[in-house]
């Protein structure tokens, strides 16, 4: 078996191996983890022909280094707008390449999204709990937050030259302020003047951003009377009012059960859509009935299915890619040249 | 059938509010239908969530809708609400050395018993698993003896290691991380939440009934000692 090792040579906070995570598990306190955007993390998979699930590593706006240390194997990024440097050549943010022993990669903050991912051409050598490699970061389970000096072992690493290049960014996702959420399921307890507010002010994302939760800034929610609501289950997504009136919305890693009412909670993709916004931008949050989220779900998960189809064809050998480029740029100068323009 | 309230959450779960005060029947309550919804899962169903009122069923939005689940559910409420459930009994075993119980002697004088008595009431309770939260493996046991109850300290403290027995008001927890607490911490365990069994990883369900067993501090190391190596 062929194996390509990897060495860290530094790694920003909450950098994290990730697989699709643990689904299943919220009744004994175990939240599903995974990927913060799980579209990314797919692309990032699926772009070298490794089925979505795949362990990956989670780059957070904390970045990481690496030098490849044997061996070689083709990897991809995708998420965001991270910088990405190979060998010392700057390359697009949504990229297959390949790092050969020797050769170094870098992956630092870009001009937006918190959240980027590494994917190898191969099987990743992480540690798995319950079955899934996918890192609860409170805990350390799972694959773990990758360190400075800690090596990366890909078995069976590929050379991939039919997946090289760009790889294509879903159109159908958008990157503006607004964010689709279904009241409740405890709005009840809130005044109707903050259900108002919570609709039609800005919120910002705060600094108190990690893989559980974002808290938000703005106008603050009350509650209709002092309350003291059983713990209950929380899904991922809630945004959550503790007493100081301030939201938190909950991601990935939440907490499965607690006290605070919830006002409102994520339609799915605009919670991944909110978690690659960074500290200080705005959102808007749009209130929409359970049925129209749901079926604005089903409508994104077509395009989702097709775009991942797309990204999973191969791109043809180089001695493809080359002639394809010829041909077109061919059939490009035969229309200029006849071209009156 | 008792009042219940269904509240259809994001594009992809639906609450089941069966009450909004604690007791152990609603409790019981929620486990039987936590019951009955996995003895026949619905199509498209993920998990349920089961709490001390309420239960969250989650569902693949791509496979049914909030509709369907809700119905699903109630008709399970109307064939099925009677009979007593009785959980597995777990036993977990409790060191009540005082550098492994920081806050017995605290507890002691705040509930006006001597630690032994202190420890023989916290025994002779059984308790019941009402649900997990917080963190993987935290199993909230509600059962604690009113001679007991506390609320929590006004101060958490820090780096509380895994396998810490702690209580709070009617609710008893045995830690499985090292993390912060507010609650008070009354001795050790070395039975182990988080089994490492991957056909049985979690000791408890939700619904089993727990008691306590004393055992010496070379007891207590030989077997947090097995679990290291």
């Amino acid at each position: 078996m062929t194996v390509a090792s990897l060495r860290v040579t530094f790694a920003g906070p909450f950098v994290t191996y990730q697989d699709a995570g643990r689904a299943g598990k919220l009744r004994f306190g175990v939240p599903a983890s995974g990927p913060m955007d799980r579209l990314s993390h797919a692309a990032a998979n699926v772009a070298l022909g490794n089925p979505a699930h795949s362990t990956a590593i989670e780059v957070s706006v904390g970045g990481l280094a690496m030098t490849c240390t044997t061996g070689a194997v083709t990897l991809a990024v995708a998420g965001g707008n991270f910088l990405v440097d190979r060998a010392r050549e700057t390359l697009d943010g949504w990229s297959v390449f390949t790092l050969s022993q020797g050769e170094t990669l870098t992956i630092r903050v870009g001009q937006s999204g918190s959240w980027c991912y590494l994917a190898f051409a191969g099987s990743v050598d992480a540690p798995q709990w319950l079955g899934q490699t996918a890192t609860h970061s409170t805990s350390g389970f799972g694959g773990g937050q990758l360190k400075s000096g800690q090596d990366i072992l890909i078995n069976d690493a590929q050379v991939r030259e039919d997946r090289l290049g760009a790889i294509e960014r879903p159109k159908f996702i958008s990157t503006d302020m607004n964010i689709h959420a279904v009241r409740g399921p405890q709005d009840r307890f809130f005044t109707a003047d903050s259900i108002q507010t919570f609709q039609s002010n800005d919120y910002a994302l705060t600094s108190a951003f990690d893989r559980m939760g974002v808290r938000l800034s703005g106008p603050k929610l009350e509650l209709a009377g002092a309350l003291s609501i059983p713990s209950e289950p929380i899904t991922r997504g809630s945004v959550q009012v503790a007493g100081d009136g301030v939201p938190t919305v909950l991601l990935a890693d939440h907490q499965t059960t607690g006290g605070y009412p919830k006002i409102a909670t994520l339609q799915t993709d605009d919670l991944d859509k909110l978690s690659q916004k960074r500290t200080g931008d705005r959102v808007r949050f749009i209130c929409v009935s359970a049925d129209d989220a749901l079926q604005m779900t089903r409508k994104i998960a077509k395009k989702r299915t097709d775009y991942l189809s797309s990204l999973a064809e191969p791109k043809g050998s180089l001695n493809q890619r080359l002639m394809r480029v010829n041909l077109i740029s061919g059939a490009i100068d035969a229309i200029s040249d006849s071209d009156p323009n | 059938m008792q009042s219940v309230t269904f509240y259809h959450v994001a594009d992809h779960a639906v609450l089941v509010q069966l009450g909004n005060e604690i007791s152990d029947a609603l409790t019981e309550r929620v486990q039987r239908l936590d019951r009955a919804i996995n003895a026949s899962p619905p199509l498209g169903l993920r998990e349920t969530v089961p709490a001390f009122v309420n239960l969250l069923a989650e569902f693949d939005p791509l496979v049914t809708d909030h509709h369907a689940i809700e119905a699903a559910i109630r008709d399970l409420f109307d064939a099925d609400d009677t009979g007593k459930i009785v959980g597995v009994l777990r036993t977990v075993q409790v060191c009540y050395d005082d550098d492994l119980a920081p806050d017995l002697a605290a507890v002691s004088s705040a509930v006006n018993l001597s630690q032994e008595a202190v420890i023989n009431t916290h025994l002779n309770a059984e308790y019941t698993v009402g649900m997990y939260g917080f963190a993987p493996g935290y199993a909230y046991l509600s059962g604690v003896p009113a001679a007991l109850q506390l609320p929590r300290k006004t101060a958490a403290l820090r780096d509380i290691a895994a396998g810490s027995v702690l209580i709070a008001g009617p609710q008893c927890l045995v830690t499985t991380l090292t993390m912060p607490t507010g609650w008070s911490i009354i001795g050790r365990s070395s039975t182990e939440i988080l089994t490492h069994d991957p056909d049985r990883p979690f000791l408890f369900d939700v619904g089993d009934r727990v008691r306590f067993q004393r055992i010496d501090r070379s007891t207590f190391e030989a077997q947090t000692k097995e679990v290291l190596i």
